[in-house]
């Protein structure tokens, strides 16, 4: 059984830049329990040397040639951004 | 193949108030592949270009994109490890590094944590001659870099560049073998040095395609040595990690302050804590990134846009037979092969394009002198006026014409000098200049004694005094030599002179 407490809840929303009020994260963290218990069912399973499997069908990862195709459109790429300055993508300042 | 064999270097010794103390320290150098185009896009890697120009939708983690991998950062990363004499895992995976920062659109970095592709491998770190420090690499991953955050542009905002985002890297990651700050330094120039030979790493690190993150602890003498018998950390002290240098000079000097922080603590009582240190260069002093801490919590785990990297021994085979010759392997040649010494062999293979100008200069000559030539002549001015070998205006053909020459006795050593000069200026045909210019050397008897006889005849004072006074014979060599403008065989003119002065 794993029991995610609040304060791993506000740590994971924290982490993934969620932005989560006190009130919600008790409830938060039962259903990422929820989850976690649900998951662990899986732990049953004896997978004693079977393989982990990553492809449904017997597949080779796709590669591509060493060959500039994209690019050059600084315009569209920035298009989307809530404020760009000369050609760069502005931000609120981070500090090192 | 060749191998010179070497003594291990004394480790760096900093005496403290209560004894002396040793450094230990490893490192993880990001290399950037030389590629054309990113690891997972089709954008370009060209370095400098307008900002986010060189930038697709994948870079900019638009959504539903997916990566596709680019086989030849692959290959130059196999490459790298077998230039390394590294193990090559012919099955590797990605995973997925989560931090938010602005230059990482994706909010997560595509990298090898449990797989990486390639595994141990160990670099010779040349300190002197007969003297290098063996280091061994823990393994090398493949990932993605990240953009460009520009902080000073604006007072409220940070401006980001996305050009370098997803350019692939090798983090070469060393065991704790490294023994000092020269050392430190001799470790990335040699992987620099491999790396440019290989041509898989540009190793420019002012453009920042060469960086490091220096793990740096203090022991006292003997720990070090229980720990390389045991392999068991809990000899070596507790380390800091200094992150991202990108200068030789800056490493070292942050090495040396980091351990005597690290000494001034233990021997005023203290616990070292283990952090993420940076370096100021203004200062002179590394700072804590404490507070940042909590951001390091990276929960890797398997990419799922990405198969495993399977690659097939016979692949790797075929890289392997394409290797260049290497550093170590070229100097440990140019010592049997040309009999120069092993510090002049160092010199000539630090640069690839070097050791090649050397050996078209060398060829069916006599090394030694090839290589006085073109280390004290063409380095040495290469490097007054600063320029690199491919822009020299003298070509390793004018140099062997000129080594021709003196072997020929058709010039001296001096007259060579200045033909150099005329080659370096002027260029032309070695052979030609000396025969229009009236450069030749008089071998011709009969004409250096008619030279040292004038010179006799017009100072009969010095004459009487050479007769008590021996060394005095230089004079009128130095006066014969004036005379014919440099271009008389000087051991000819040494005879005569001392024969007509009766000595």
């Amino acid at each position: 059984m794993s029991r995610i407490d609040t304060e791993t809840a506000r740590r994971v929303a924290k982490l993934a830049r969620i932005a989560v009020p006190d009130d919600d994260l008790p409830a938060l963290a039962g259903e990422l329990s929820g989850i976690l218990d649900f998951m662990e069912q899986l732990g049953e399973v004896d997978v004693t040397g079977v393989a982990p499997m990553t492809s449904v069908t017997p597949m080779r990862l796709k590669r591509r040639e060493d060959v500039v195709t994209e690019g050059e459109m600084a315009g569209r790429i920035l298009s989307n951004a809530p404020d760009a300055r000369e050609g760069f993508f502005a931000v609120p300042k981070v500090v090192e | 193949m060749l191998d010179l064999t070497y003594d291990a270097p004394a480790p760096k010794v900093i005496p403290g108030a209560t004894g002396d103390w040793e450094l230990v320290i490893g490192m993880e150098v990001h290399a950037q592949v030389r590629s054309n185009a990113k690891l997972f896009s089709g954008a370009s890697t060209e370095f400098g270009a307008e900002p986010n120009s060189h930038v697709s939708f994948m870079d900019a983690a638009m959504p539903g994109m997916l990566p596709v991998i680019n086989e030849f950062c692959v290959e130059q990363a196999v490459r790298t490890g077998l230039g390394l004499r590294a193990e090559i895992n012919l099955k590797s995976a990605f995973d997925r590094k989560n931090y938010f920062y602005p230059d990482l659109p994706k909010g997560y970095q595509t990298s090898q944590l449990y797989h990486p592709l390639v595994g141990e491998g160990e670099v010779l770190v040349d300190m002197g001659p007969g003297l290098a420090r063996r280091v061994r690499i823990e393994r090398i991953h493949v990932e993605e870099d990240a953009g460009k955050s520009i902080h000073d542009m604006d007072p409220a905002m940070s401006f980001v560049d996305l050009n370098r985002t997803g350019v692939a890297l090798m983090e070469i990651v060393s065991r704790p073998d490294i023994r000092g700050p020269e050392e430190a330094a001799a470790y990335i120039a040699k992987l620099r040095q491999i790396m440019r030979y290989l041509g898989t790493c540009e190793g420019n690190m002012q453009s920042g395609n060469l960086r490091a993150d220096v793990n740096v602890s203090v022991c006292r003498p003997g720990d070090y040595e229980r720990y390389q018998d045991s392999q068991d950390f809990a000899h070596l002290g507790t380390r800091c990690e200094i992150k991202n240098m990108n200068s030789m000079r800056f490493i070292q000097q942050a090495i040396e302050y980091e351990a005597r922080r690290q000494i001034g603590i233990l021997e005023d009582g203290g616990k070292v804590t283990q952090e993420t240190r940076l370096y100021n260069p203004d200062k002179g002093e590394t700072r804590s990134m404490r507070g940042k801490e909590e951001a390091h919590d990276y929960r890797y785990f398997p990419c799922p846009d990405l198969l495993p990297l399977e690659i097939e021994q016979g692949w790797v085979d075929a890289i392997r037979d394409s290797l260049p010759e290497l550093p170590d392997a070229k100097k440990a040649r140019f010592v049997t092969d040309y009999g120069v010494t092993e510090y002049d062999a160092g010199v000539l293979t630090a640069e690839v394009e070097n050791a090649a100008f050397f050996e078209a200069v060398a060829e069916g000559r006599d090394g030694k002198q090839a290589a006085n030539w073109v280390i004290n002549e063409l380095f040495g001015r290469l490097n007054k006026e600063g320029l690199g070998i491919g822009e020299s205006p003298v070509s390793a053909a004018q140099l062997g014409g000129v080594l021709d020459l003196i072997a020929e006795d058709a010039i001296s050593g001096k007259i060579a000098k200045e033909l150099f000069e005329i080659l370096w200026e002027e260029g032309g045909d070695p052979a030609e200049i000396v025969e229009a210019r009236g450069m030749k050397q008089v071998t011709d008897t009969a004409a250096i004694e008619a030279a040292v006889d004038e010179i006799i005849a017009a100072n009969p004072a010095q004459v009487e005094k050479a007769k008590e006074n021996p060394k005095l014979v230089g004079w009128f060599v130095g006066q014969v030599m004036k005379a014919t403008g440099g271009k008389a065989n000087p051991k000819a003119v040494n005879q005569i002179v001392a024969q007509k002065l009766g000595q």
